[in-house]
């Protein structure tokens, strides 16, 4: 294959990582503030059906993407006051959001489906994006896919050397314990899960307006939970989840050349790697107590009752 | 910033809220569900009809509520007694396929030779094999300390994987025109109808007495005893000599092997093959008919038939309302939210602040 | 710095508190309190457990406001609604229980702590300038996890003295600490009282106060029972202080006690918590029919002794725990159960009885191997039968056998769980803090109930701070600190002071008599 098949590939990947990054991060975020919100596929489709619907008809896509967030944190909302202050068991909270997210979205979504959207643009940079080779591989991409990349290093800027980042990581180590230096645990648990609900809809309103522009009922198919395995596999820090949602991207589009390349492995196998590999990062992280403490979030699914 | 109530936990749970809160879930579902469907424009009454008579008018539909209840209330039942364990398996979806995968292997590779042993042994083979699938979570925790959440989760996705090659490659019908799934199961490997004209099968059987079997575990044994104090009090069941470890295996083996059940008795019924969709996420929303019935096996029953009615009414929905069937998953998830929050006042009473 | 008469000399202390009066509920826990600590000067506040030090702390550091009574600051009166307002005074609190965060860095968890936020760069220069200043180095960048129990209290006691307290208050510090720890803590502190700071400085360990404290006050069941002078008392004359002039009598009759029936030898164990005691090679023998009692502060490897014995905590060597001749430090509670063993332990809810479940349920919890459970199956109306009898036999007050544990009071749940230990017919009875937090009615029927389990030929081992009571009970009595155990002496050869020393880690050389262990010095 020569390098202008390459580039093809990698810059698929990239877009098929895109809403992987966004989607990890939020929930990132949430999880290192000990919430487990398991409700990111339906989130995810909330936005995608909030982005396409609102961004088809206004014909601005920024403004779609803005729905998107608002519209995926309204849901995530949900879910925070039933955990959060209902003191609802998370697992089970989640998994109904999921379902939620996804008939609400197949619900709002009847009247779109068919329905033809530009699709995002590929920024030009000027110069930067004719330079031969590197060019087409790092410089053409939508701000979508750009943002992303910020918004991975904002985040992880904001968890390591802000104050918000150490109460958030305070808060997700031991709520009683920032609770007795005074705190404001479920308001800063609140914050977070509201701020992965805004990054899960954008993930989704990129799926509808940049991967595959259209509207489909449940066309996140499972993109949701493997965020959810991204946030695990890069060990609850943001820089790794990103690699990791760039790997995936990598293999998925892979798959579809593993002909070409003589590859007899079956896709599927292929396709479960994300899945094993996470499996073989949780038991390397936990076997040891100590390691544990230092990369998951301590308090990860327990409810914090302020007056017990 | 001042709050304006708090939440009071009652000296002892409330017998009223405990009754009460699942019809009142039930019923503000309803309401809301109907509310929200008529500010969009359709006629509440209407709605209601579609959704909830007409798919019971027949005796077909029953039999298709019956249908759908049961693999719901398998994974449900198997799930609560490790959810009460305080062991969270989240992965009977990933039981189910591979108990699926095992009980169809055995029917069509052997349904020849075993006559009237086929159905038995592929039930059995479903059950092992669901319970292979729950048993790596179960080594991971009790060896390495590793959360069953997000293992059973992963395995999900391994398992689904697995079936879509199967039924792609080495098990695809040479004579089904290239259509990804087995060849039909042999007759003698189907589970034959119950009731003339429906597709219940005896599978709802095997339904009720789990949870008969389940009632009597919790209340009666000393197993179901200790997986009880387990997860009501750990520090009491080390207290006892209760050993953690077997409380995790019991609990992920038995979830396993219900799902897997479930699995072989969807191909071996309904399904009659192995395809690569063979359940409509049954071991998730099992996870939310566990909690919409309280972890009690009588609940579950309860629960199953009105998540099952709900699945219904959503495709009925799709026909007549051209409403997408999945707007049955919002009134699923949304009695869930209205279950877990009644649950709560079960527990604690709401008080205004203090001044 | 001040001589002995320094706070007597000075025109307005620092901190003077008048009649402080705190109640909960039925229980007095402060009662008239006076105390007054100067600039510069080192008090000692001293007391055993429930002696009310830990209430009156709460109360100068704004958690919890008195019922009674005045504090002046300065002169001035005032009252303290929050800590964040002790803070603004300029009172620092160093707790015995951390508050810190195991994957944040020593900077990170100080930033937190404070009241005002700082740049980072500025807040790391004055981490290492303050704990440099006072000999108690750390590196801002750190990690907590990995780092000692003494080096986590260094962070604390920066933390407090980056807010240039005037009064430093420090909660049982030496606890967690090794000798020269203590040593470095007490320069610390000395060149801050030279500095002029306050230091009220709680504990119960009279070699320590007598080296650095100035003063005293001694409370006792939420009473001042004494102010002193540390440098001029002895350990025997504050000893007496602290535990009263009198103990219980023994009302026992006298017994021949049968064969060793639990045999401690050599006991060691690590503990996995890193705030736990090691216990350092513990010996001790208790035979049927007597009752052996051991005193003792909290924290000073009770808990782990416990789980030795019962069988939560495995210890490396089997011999190490033998019950009835049998070695049985690798066997599980259940085993050592099956063998004699009875067990009530400190927590009622959540560990002696699960709070949601009936009493009748609750018989099963450890029964169940003594005809409550048959062939797998929970005998249900054994159960309830059980229940019903030790109900009965117990007067326990409650709503039948159907009763949740949770809706018991305390007095009576105690009663149900010791009645419940005692009907399994023990060899063994193992009984941790038999009648804290119960009823005057309930310790008695309690207290009478292990007597009765001693006169009828059981060996029963008792772990209690309630000094009286083990006296009341105990044919013999050890003390327990640091991990390490006295010899179990008869009663009568303990007096006050000798337990008081013995409490505090004063173990002297025991007079040599038959049959018993070694002393530890």
């Amino acid at each position: 294959m020569n390098s202008g098949g390459w580039i093809a590939i990698l810059v698929s990947a990239v877009a098929a990582a895109t809403p992987l990054v966004y989607a990890a991060i939020g929930e990132l975020v949430a999880e290192r503030a000990g919430v487990l919100n398991l409700g990111v596929e339906g989130m995810m489709l909330v936005g995608a059906i909030a982005g396409f619907a609102v961004g088809l008809t206004t014909g601005s896509l920024t403004l779609g993407y803005l729905a998107a967030a608002v519209a995926a944190s309204l849901v995530a909302l949900l879910f925070a006051v039933l955990t959060l202050s209902l003191q609802t068991n998370q697992v089970a909270t989640g998994l109904a959001l999921t379902l939620f997210g996804i008939g609400l979205s197949a619900f709002v979504g009847r009247g779109f489906v068919g329905m033809p959207i530009g699709r995002v643009p590929t920024l030009d940079i000027p110069w930067l994006s004719a330079v031969p080779i590197i060019g087409p591989l790092l410089f053409r991409y939508d701000a979508a896919e750009y943002l992303s990349i910020g918004a991975c290093a904002a985040v992880a800027w904001m968890l390591k050397s802000t104050r918000l980042g150490l109460r958030l990581r305070a808060v997700g180590e031991s709520p009683e314990t920032a609770h007795a230096l005074g705190e404001p645990v479920t308001l800063i648990r609140y914050g977070a899960v509201l701020f992965g609900g805004a990054m899960s809809g954008i993930a989704g309103a990129y799926l509808s307006t940049a991967l595959t522009p259209m509207w489909v009922e449940g066309m996140s198919t499972g993109r949701g939970w493997i965020a959810l395995a991204l946030v695990v596999f890069g060990t609850w820090r943001p820089w790794r989840a990103l690699g990791g949602a760039y790997l995936f991207g990598l293999v998925t589009v892979l798959q579809l050349y593993a002909q070409t390349f003589g590859i007899h492995v079956p896709s599927e196998f292929l396709s479960m790697l994300p899945y094993l590999a996470t499996i073989v990062v949780l038991v390397l992280i936990c076997r040891d107590p100590k390691t544990i403490l230092v990369n998951k979030p301590a308090a990860l699914g327990r409810s914090f009752h302020a007056g017990s | 910033m001042p709050k304006l109530w708090r939440l009071e936990r009652r000296n002892a749970p409330s017998g009223l809220m405990r009754i009460a809160s699942a019809p009142l879930a039930a019923a503000l579902m309803l309401l809301t569900g109907f509310a929200a469907l008529s500010v969009l424009g359709k006629d509440p009454l209407a709605a209601f009809q579609v959704f909830f008579v007409e798919p019971f008018t027949s005796l077909y539909g029953i039999g298709e509520l019956l249908l759908k209840a049961t693999p719901l209330m398998l994974c449900a039942l198997g799930l609560a007694v490790g959810y009460r364990a305080n062991v969270w398996n989240i992965g009977a979806e990933g039981q189910l396929t591979i108990g699926a995968i095992a009980g169809a292997g055995v029917g069509l590779f052997g349904g020849a030779h075993l006559g009237s042993w086929a159905l038995p042994a592929m039930l059995v083979a479903g059950i092992l094999g669901g319970m292979a699938w729950a048993a790596i979570p179960a080594l991971l925790r009790t060896r390495f300390n590793t959360s069953e959440i997000f293992v059973s989760l992963m395995l999900v996705y391994i398992a689904q994987l697995f079936l879509s090659y199967l039924v792609h490659g080495p098990w695809r019908d040479p004579a089904g025109q290239n259509f990804p799934q087995s060849p039909p199961l042999p007759d003698n490997a189907l589970l034959p109808a119950l009731i003339e004209g429906t597709r219940v099968n005896g599978g709802l059987y095997l339904a009720l007495g789990l949870a008969a079997l389940s009632w009597w575990f919790g209340a009666k044994t000393a197993a179901g005893f200790r997986l009880r104090v387990g997860g009501l009090a750990p520090a009491a069941a080390a207290y006892a000599g209760f050993s953690a470890n077997a409380t995790v295996w019991l609990a992920l083996l038995i979830g396993g092997g219900a799902a897997g059940l479930a699995g072989i008795l969807e191909v071996a019924g309904p399904i009659g093959l192995l395809q690569p969709v063979i359940s409509p996420g049954y071991g998730f929303t099992a996870i939310i008919v566990a909690f919409v019935g309280r972890l009690h096996p009588a609940g579950i029953v309860f629960a199953s038939l009105l998540m099952s009615a709900l699945y219904l009414g959503g495709e009925s929905a799709q026909i007549e309302l051209q409403l997408p069937s999945s707007v049955s998953g919002v009134f699923q998830a949304s009695l869930l939210f209205f279950m877990l929050a009644a649950e709560l006042f079960i527990h604690f009473r709401v008080r205004g602040a203090r001044p | 710095m001040s001589d002995a008469f320094g706070v007597a000399a000075q025109a307005v202390p620092r901190l003077a508190l008048h009649g402080i009066t705190k109640r909960y509920g039925k229980l007095v826990a402060n009662d008239h309190i006076d105390l007054s600590v100067g600039a510069g000067e080192i008090h000692a506040l001293l007391g055993e457990n429930g002696a009310g030090k830990s209430t009156l702390m709460k109360i100068v550091y704004g958690v919890t406001s008195p019922d009674a009574g005045r504090i002046e600051w300065e002169g001035e009166a005032i009252s303290i609604a929050s800590p964040a307002q002790a803070r603004k005074l300029g009172i620092g609190m160093v707790f015995q229980h951390f508050s810190l965060f195991e994957t944040l860095t020593v900077a990170e968890n100080i930033a937190l702590g404070l009241d005002e936020r700082e740049p980072a760069p500025q807040l790391a220069a004055r981490i290492r300038e303050v704990s440099v200043r006072y000999g108690l180095p750390i590196d801002p960048a750190q990690l907590l996890h990995g780092m000692s129990v003494g080096e986590r209290q260094r962070v604390e006691i920066v933390r407090c003295l980056l807010q240039s307290p005037r009064l430093l208050i420090m909660d049982e510090p030496t606890s967690v600490l090794t000798p020269q720890a203590v040593r470095v803590l007490f320069e610390t502190l000395r060149r801050l009282a030279g500095e002029g700071v306050s230091i009220l400085y709680i504990s119960h360990k009279l070699d320590e106060i007598r080296e650095l404290c100035d003063t005293a006050t001694i409370l006792r069941g939420g009473k001042v029972t004494g102010n002193a002078v540390p440098r001029t008392e002895s350990n025997a004359s504050l000893a007496k202080l602290m535990v009263g002039g009198e103990l219980g009598e023994c009302r026992l009759t006298p017994r021949v006690p049968g064969e060793v029936r639990l045999a401690l030898a050599g006991l060691f164990s690590e503990p996995e918590d890193p705030f736990g005691s090691p216990l350092h090679g513990i010996d001790l023998d208790v035979r049927g029919g007597e009752i052996v009692g051991i005193a003792g502060v909290s924290g000073n490897g009770q808990r782990e002794l416990l789980a030795a014995i019962s069988g939560e905590a495995r210890t490396a060597a089997a011999g190490a725990v033998r019950l009835c001749g049998i070695a049985a430090g690798r066997l599980s509670a259940r085993a050592r159960r099956r063998l004699g063993l009875c067990f009530v332990p400190e927590e009622r809810l959540g560990r002696g009885a699960v709070p949601a479940m009936t009493l009748a349920d609750n018989s099963v919890l450890t029964g169940g191997d003594f005809g409550l459970v048959r062939h797998g199956i929970v005998q249900t109306r054994a159960a309830r039968e059980f229940a019903r009898a030790t109900i009965r036999r117990f007067a326990v007050k409650c709503g039948g056998d159907a009763a949740l544990a949770a809706s018991l009071s305390g007095g009576n749940l105690q009663k149900f769980i010791v009645g419940r230990e005692i009907r399994l017919q023990p060899k063994v009875m193992l009984v941790a803090q038999p009648t804290w937090g119960v009823d005057v009615g309930a310790a008695l029927v309690i207290r009478q109930a292990l007597i009765d389990l001693r006169d009828a030929g059981v060996a029963v081992l008792v772990l209690s701070e309630e000094l009286d009571e083990l006296f009341a009970i105990s044919d013999r009595i050890a003390v327990i600190a640091g991990g390490r155990l006295t010899a179990a002496l008869p009663s009568a050869a303990w007096s006050a002071e000798r337990v008081g020393l013995a409490m505090t880690g004063v173990f002297e050389a025991a007079p040599a008599s038959a049959g018993e262990a070694h002393a530890v010095a």
